[in-house]
């Protein structure tokens, strides 16, 4: 690695931390950012002559501090504070205070950081770019490119939330327990926002969004460390590495999609999987179920199959009934039915789902099952006319292009007859 | 004489790699445990997955209690292991010296003498 990746890998590990202990201090997001950028153009500056520092989030809080002060001292013309070159070679001092100061502040700081992103008047994909920017340190370009828009909306998206937030006020007093909890729920289901982000996809885009999975795992991870006992992050955590794991075998060479049960196994990560897994048992001895720990065990039997076919769907069956109970949803209802059509077969599927049409009638995948249910139940005329409602409701080409084939099937074996040639 | 070398680095360093960086790190380490092997000194080698999927088993009043995580909150996280047959410390010393270089985690190496060795072989 360059020096510069290393200081980079170092600035961005620290980020969070830092960030969190300036809005802190400072109140004020635009504050904070400035201070921290300051102190990241000092650290390019100062590291590669002096080493890297033994704590790189205490160093850049420290300097970040007295540059965000200086900034504010400027603007009431006063004298300015002593130069970083003169108080960065106090490591060891300078690491005390910054500790001092922040380490009981730590976990709540960078919890309110991403708290603050997740506010309820933001729209999800507003929230989802400002954490990135503030959060993660993407550059706009970079969020830009994973969303697929221009820069300069990307820009404006991102500046139109941050004035939001700032109009909504910051909450500075150390959270209560309840409280604590709200805010770890929310950031959660935010950094849950960011992965499926990434992950609903096609092959096209895939490698321009696949670093917002690779974030959303980044900062699962982070708020694991900060809440080790939490089960429900042991599930998010796991569910994002044990989805993420199937991502090189989830579209063929052609680009089009690869169904789970085609899948081939051994192109999955297996040291994602080894981590999920460890997770999801770590998690399910609290005996705290949760939604996010339901869908990871349910990713977790998926992973543990070596086949497709060794797939524990009564299992899988019985969790999608108690995540059900949980978050009652028409979605979890259609996809139980898939579980529910391998283990009791496709009618008993199909007499599941029929009652969430008029909920779905505007749902991809809602088409797409009942279209391959009816399929299996010889059903060829009924099934086309499912196919068709799927094909247009597809999101990406590559999930029509595989409805077509099944069409195609339906064709080749007879089962349906040939469309009347449209007009030209 | 066995020696373990003891890896630890800062685990947030180290996850903030993205995947191109970490192979890139893991195949210059491997480079410098290579030539140790073929000299047929190197002992298992482990690195080891996150602390956060650590479980810790304590006992406390004589009852075994387990708890998430690793026991001690530090900075450095212990992240995996080497063993080799040393002639002295300062072969050792020059061993973890080679791993440095190309470890660009910053991080420590800690040189520990083994005291029982019992290398059963498991298949992975």
């Amino acid at each position: 690695m360059t020096e510069l990746a290393w200081i980079s890998s170092a600035i961005s590990s620290a980020r969070p931390q830092a960030m969190g202990a300036l809005l802190r201090y400072f109140r004020d997001l635009d504050t904070a950012e400035e201070a921290f950028q300051d102190a990241c153009l000092r650290a390019l500056k100062n590291w590669p002559q002096n080493g890297p520092p033994r704590d790189p989030a205490a160093w850049l809080i420290f300097v970040g501090r007295n540059s965000g002060i200086d900034a504010v001292r400027k603007r009431a013309k006063q004298a300015p504070m002593p130069e970083e070159d003169q108080i960065s070679d106090l490591e060891d001092a300078e690491s005390d205070i910054a500790e001092r100061l922040d380490g009981a502040h730590y976990r709540d700081d960078i919890l309110r950081l991403l708290f603050i992103c997740c506010h309820p008047d933001l729209p999800a994909t507003q929230q989802i770019a400002v954490a990135l920017r503030i959060v993660s340190g993407l550059t706009v370009k970079q969020i830009a490119r994973a969303f697929l828009v221009g820069e300069s909306a990307m820009e404006q998206r991102i500046t139109r939330a941050k004035a939001r937030i700032a109009d909504a006020g910051v909450p500075f007093e150390t959270p209560g327990a309840v409280e604590r909890s709200e805010r770890l729920a929310a950031v959660a289901a935010m950094v849950y926002l960011i992965f499926n982000e990434g992950y609903s996809t096609n092959s096209g885009e895939a490698p321009a969004r696949a670093p917002l999975c690779e974030e959303a795992i980044r900062l699962a991870r982070l708020l694991l460390r900060l809440f080790q006992t939490e089960p429900e992050i042991m599930g998010l955590t796991a569910l994002l590495l044990l989805q993420h794991a199937r991502a090189p075998a989830r579209f063929d060479e052609d680009g089009e999609i690869v169904l789970l049960e085609d899948q081939d196994r051994s192109m999955w990560s297996r040291k994602m999987i080894d981590e999920g897994l460890a997770l999801v048992d770590k998690a399910l001895r609290h005996r705290k179920p949760g939604p996010y720990q339901i869908q990871a065990a349910i990713a977790a039997l998926h992973a543990r199959a070596e086949k497709a076919e060794d797939t524990d769907w009564v299992e899988i069956d019985l969790l999608y009934g108690l995540l059900e109970q949980m978050q009652p949803s028409p979605v979890i209802t259609l996809n139980r039915a898939v579980a529910v059509s391998k283990v009791r077969g496709p009618e008993a599927a199909l007499a599941m789902i029929e009652p969430l049409e008029p909920r779905l009638s505007g749902y991809f995948h809602f088409f797409g099952l009942k279209g391959g249910l009816l399929m299996q139940l010889d059903r060829g005329e009924e099934a086309r006319v499912a196919f068709d409602r799927a094909i247009a409701l597809a999101n990406t080409a590559a999930e029509a292009a595989h409805i077509r084939m099944h069409i195609d099937r339906l064709m080749k074996d007879g089962a349906v007859r040939t469309p009347a040639k449209k007009a030209n | 004489m066995l020696y373990a070398i003891l890896c630890y680095a800062s685990e947030d360093v180290v996850s903030s790699w993205n995947k191109a960086q970490d192979d890139e790190v893991m195949a210059n380490l491997l480079n410098v445990q290579d030539k140790y092997a073929k000299a047929g000194r190197l002992g298992p080698v482990a690195r080891l997955l996150p602390t956060t999927a650590a479980t810790t088993l304590r006992k406390v009043k004589g009852e075994a209690i387990v708890i998430d995580g690793p026991f001690a909150e530090t900075k450095e996280q212990f992240l995996g292991f080497y063993t080799l047959e040393c002639a002295d410390l300062d072969e050792a010393v020059e061993f973890a010296r080679e791993l440095s270089e190309v470890n660009p985690s910053g991080g420590s190496y800690e040189i520990r003498p083994v005291s029982v060795f019992n290398p059963t072989k498991v298949a992975v």
